[in-house]
């Protein structure tokens, strides 16, 4: 017997357990696909129909981190193989003769991904503080001004930011990466933290300034640990954002800063792209970003819903 | 230990005015309750002392000194507001000790912790101490907030309805306590509340507010008893005073308004009124009655009951007197 | 219009028995008042007349017919709720009209009806206003107001004052009795406010974990407290308790307490072992004779009267006396009760010995 007449019937529950299912299975097959394809070879790869059932190998990966050149049969017989990688490397008449630049692509991702989340988390709250609690002048416009960098399509402002980048020398830089990504962030981290740092009761800060602190201080010691989800909140969403941005990464980087996710799509093998190793990379790029939400998964939550239940 | 004057002290929102020329003194060890309703003013007041908000005109001075331009630090006074003032981030420890440590005090750990200790026994709440904030009861909570004033140990306390979101039993035990602890730190208390129970019971001074002016000041007994004009007649006085038109009781009369409290209604004898509805208390009985069209409110005897509809004879006891405009004649 | 009668109702969640086996019939017209602190079970009470829940076993039954399983709509019942529940994008007007609306009647009679009772309420001058503006005390007035339009056959109202400011929360329970006077519609009610409760109610149940501890008017309640709970929780200041160990006879008319004779009504039943004597504070006089000493706390002015709080050797004691009766702070006096009105409970049983009250003096 149900409790309250709003307590769904045991069948709804059922129904509805069920379509999560069915969602979740349809949101992660992409991903599942991504996964197996890195431990295919080649061949199985692209075979048609596609197969489900094959036999792993690490190839993709070795693919990944390794440059390789073709060896003559001398060669390869004079020098055997030194390790498991060099060996899955043989069966194409080929060696290892150094790392790939997936490694430092990689690095490049962490750098300005995190980066400009840092910087747009930080001057993010600075900002949504002085909105939510002082009298700025034109505080509706500024405001307003500030999302309307949203409402742009980057590619309407990708010429012009060509054009400034290479003007002021920030193409294929670090700095100017992080600079771009945070510029684009800034928006939603502001409008993010004001809804949170609007939550949080004014009291609290006059308590500690007649206590004997000052404006900094009580923002520091009492607003600061009490926006803690919402501020994690929206390092996810900015995190998410620098990590998967393509459109400009391509554009403004190519050998020094370039990002992971145009490095990726261009791993070249034998004969075109080198499948297992694009889809091995894919699978290595999503890890950080899939810890990083799990860990935080809980102020995510009041991240996304914080609007919603807001009086 | 501090007197507070506040000299033609106005501030405006816009183009609201939340305190009006006010003037008033706050002699040193005084238990003092601003009473209004909500709008009146006596929170702007008491932020305005606070330095939590500027002066827009006039002058505070904190024992003869001008504090008008001082930040709230400087004032050295401590504030308790209605709610929120505990940091749900902190243990009860951390957030009674959160003001000691503060740059405008310069005090060693030890030295915390003995206050800390001392504050949290004269509360009851040394058990507590290491629970954290947000897992206390409204009363425990409130009594911290308290004790975050007291352990700063400052010229003057500053409380804003510390009271107003408890239930009424934790109410009265907290009036008296509050009371207890005014007495014993002899300190000057400035408190502000809409309740005037709260008012009536541990003011040795009442100020009454009307849209930021200071309607009457006066010991609680000099306003129950003495009230210059309708508003604070009707501030003081549960159930309400009754403001009739004079003309509706025979006989002579000293001004075109008659204010009756409940007591000063005589049962008996004088003019008809109807019943509408009898009111059991408990410890009182309220007799409401529809006099010529005009809603009064009486006691009678706790186990006295009329029938709706009955009609009784009233009259007036001691009444005072009111102008047109509300203002006391006698 | 409707009498309601609940019977043998009782509801757990789990292993946690909200509400066990409840009887008691709500007459025609009554405004009736479930009182009780947080979790004492009248919400879940009141929800399952409402048919917000089902009760676990037992029945209810409305104008005769049994409805504990029926859904809340085929009931004819209109709730309100603490927190207004009204429908923040409709305005006013459109906000009392529709579970008119949804019955499918007429525009004009829909109009009409919600004319009528905005005219009833005072609200006519806000019909066309959004309801995101309103005050307090309107936004509940429309909520009312939704209630009325219906014409049901009772109303369940949770707590409907709770979310008002204290300083309008008198005058809206005085507005709304006289409501009811007008309209004579079966009411229940839902506080833990006992002055609300005494204020406002016909009738009160007092409950305590699930439990009905005490039903009866208000008065009633007041003057023959059935259980210390009750006595504690009704009155303010509450009833005054003075624990004393003794072996009380029936048709006794004294007790002694720390040497002190202190006359009682004439009981009707015998007890022994821990006891406690009640008495509420307006029934305390400080006197200069005989009587059981204590030293005056505190004093609290309050207009006509003053509470005293005093300590004895039992425990605290708070008296109300006039106001112009002197008590000094620190000084000693001696205590007298009036006799008539003063109770005795077990105190492992909680419950009240039974006196022979004859006529009480008010």
């Amino acid at each position: 017997m149900s409790n309250s007449v709003l307590t769904p019937s045991r069948r709804s529950q059922y129904v509805a357990a069920f379509l999560v299912i069915t969602y979740a299975l349809i949101t992660m097959i992409p991903l599942a696909w991504i996964f197996l394809t890195g431990f295919k070879s080649p061949a199985d790869a692209i075979s048609y129909p596609p197969k489900v059932i094959f036999e792993p190998t690490l190839e993709g990966y070795v693919n990944l981190f390794t440059t390789r050149t073709r060896q003559t049969e001398d060669f390869l017989a004079a020098n055997p193989p030194e390790n498991w990688a060099d060996e899955i490397v043989r069966q194409y008449d080929m060696v290892i003769v150094g790392p790939s630049k997936f490694g430092e692509r990689f690095l490049n991702s962490v750098i300005i991904g995190f980066g400009s989340t840092f910087l747009s988390v930080f001057l993010g709250t600075l900002a949504a503080y002085a909105f939510s609690r002082f009298r700025v002048p034109l505080k509706d416009d500024l405001l307003f001004f500030i999302l309307s960098t949203r409402m742009m399509p980057p590619v309407a402002v990708a010429i012009p930011i060509f054009l400034m980048f290479r003007n002021l020398g920030l193409s294929d830089t670090h700095l100017g990466m992080i600079l771009l990504y945070t510029g684009v962030n800034i928006s939603l981290a502001v409008w993010l933290l004001k809804g949170f740092i609007d939550e949080i009761p004014r009291e609290y800060e006059e308590a500690a300034l007649i206590d004997g602190y000052t404006r900094f201080q009580s923002f520091y010691k009492v607003i600061l640990p009490q926006a803690a989800s919402g501020i994690a909140a929206t390092a996810i969403f900015c995190l998410i954002f620098s990590w998967n941005e393509y459109a400009f990464a391509v554009l403004l980087t190519s050998a020094t800063a370039q990002t992971a996710p145009p490095f990726i799509p261009t791993i070249i093998g034998i004969g075109g792209l080198d499948w297992p190793a694009v889809a091995a990379g894919a699978t290595l790029f999503l890890i950080p970003v899939m810890i990083f939400t799990i860990l935080m998964r809980k102020h995510l939550l009041s991240g996304i819903t914080f609007g919603a239940v807001r009086k | 230990m501090a007197e507070v004057v506040l000299e033609h002290v106005s501030k405006s929102f816009g183009h609201i005015t939340a305190v009006n020329d006010l003037s008033i003194t706050i002699s040193d060890g005084g238990f003092v309750v601003l009473l209004g309703p909500t709008g009146a003013g006596k929170t702007t007041t008491l932020r305005l002392i606070a330095g939590l908000e500027k002066l827009d005109g006039g002058s505070i001075h904190l024992n003869g000194r001008d504090v008008g331009s001082e930040s709230p630090a400087q004032r050295d006074v401590a504030m308790v507001f209605q709610q929120y003032s505990l940091y749900p981030h902190m243990t009860v420890r951390e957030n009674l000790s959160f003001p000691l440590k503060s740059p405008a005090f310069n005090l060693s750990d030890a030295e915390i912790i003995n206050k800390v200790n001392e504050v949290a026994r004269t509360l009851q709440i040394a058990h507590k101490l290491d629970n954290n904030a947000t897992q206390l009861s409204g009363g425990e909570m409130q009594r911290v907030s308290i004790g975050r004033a007291l352990v700063r140990d400052p010229q003057l306390y500053l409380m804003d309805e510390p009271l107003s979101s408890l239930d009424a039993k934790l109410r009265a035990d907290l009036r008296v306590e509050l009371k207890r602890i005014h007495a014993d730190l002899g300190a000057t208390l400035l408190y502000v509340t809409h309740d005037q129970i709260e008012a009536m019971t541990m003011a040795t001074k009442i100020g009454v507010l009307e849209e930021g002016r200071l309607a009457q000041f006066g010991s609680p007994r000099e306003i129950y008893g003495n009230p210059h004009n309708v508003y604070v007649a009707s501030r003081l006085g549960i159930p309400r005073i009754n403001i009739l038109p004079s003309h509706l009781f025979s006989g002579d009369h000293k001004g075109p308004q008659i204010g009756l409290r409940p007591e000063n209604i005589v049962e008996g004898e004088g003019v008809d009124a109807r019943v509408t509805r009898t009111e059991h208390l408990g410890d009182q009985t309220r007799l409401h009655l529809d006099l010529k069209g005009h809603p009064v409110i009486t006691l009678i005897g706790v186990h006295a009951d009329y029938a709706t509809g009955t009609t009784i004879k009233i009259g007036p006891r001691n009444p005072l007197y009111f102008d047109a405009q509300g203002k006391r004649v006698f | 219009m409707a009498e309601i009668v609940v019977q043998n109702v009782r509801k757990t969640f789990g292993d946690f028995v909200a509400v066990s086996d409840s009887s008691f019939t709500v007459q025609d017209g009554e405004f009736f008042v479930l009182l009780g602190p947080s979790g004492c079970g009248k919400t879940t009470t009141l929800r399952m007349i409402a048919g917000l829940e089902v009760p676990t076993s037992g029945q209810i039954f409305l104008d005769g017919a049994e409805v504990s399983q029926t859904r809340p709509s085929e009931r004819d019942i209109a709730f309100v709720f603490q927190m207004f529940a009204l429908y923040p994008h409709m305005n006013v007007r459109k906000n009392i009209a529709y579970p008119l609306v949804s019955q499918g009647l007429s525009r004009a009679v829909v109009r009409a009806k919600v004319d009528e009772v905005a005219q009833i309420l005072g609200i006519d001058h806000i019909l066309d206003n959004p309801v995101s503006g309103l005050s307090g005390g309107d936004r509940q007035r429309v909520a009312l107001g939704r209630a009325i339009v219906r014409n049901p056959k009772a109303f369940m109202m949770d707590e409907p004052l709770g979310a008002l400011d204290a300083e309008f929360r008198e005058s809206m329970a005085e507005e709304l009795r006289s409501l009811h006077d007008r309209m004579g519609a079966t009411t229940v009610y839902v506080t833990h406010d006992q002055l609300e409760a005494m204020q406002m109610g016909d009738k009160i149940i007092v409950m305590n974990h699930g439990v009905i501890e005490q039903f009866g008017t208000p008065q009633e309640i007041y003057d023959y407290p059935a259980s210390l709970f009750v006595a504690d929780f009704i009155g303010s200041p509450s009833m005054n308790f003075l624990p004393f160990q003794g072996t009380v006879r029936k048709g006794a008319t004294q007790v002694l307490i720390d040497k002190h004779t202190i006359a009682i009504p004439e009981l009707l039943e015998d007890a022994d072992g821990e006891l406690i004597l009640g008495v509420r504070p307006e029934h305390v006089f400080l006197t200069k004779n005989s009587g059981l000493p204590a030293k005056v706390i505190a004093t609290e002015y309050l207009g006509t009267s003053q509470i005293v709080t005093l300590e004895t050797a039992k425990s605290e004691i708070k008296a109300r006396i006039d106001a112009d009766q002197c008590a000094d702070t620190g000084g000693t006096v001696q205590l007298e009760f009036h006799s008539p009105a003063i109770s005795i409970f077990n105190e492992a049983s909680g419950r009240a010995l039974q006196f022979d009250r004859g006529l009480m003096a008010g």
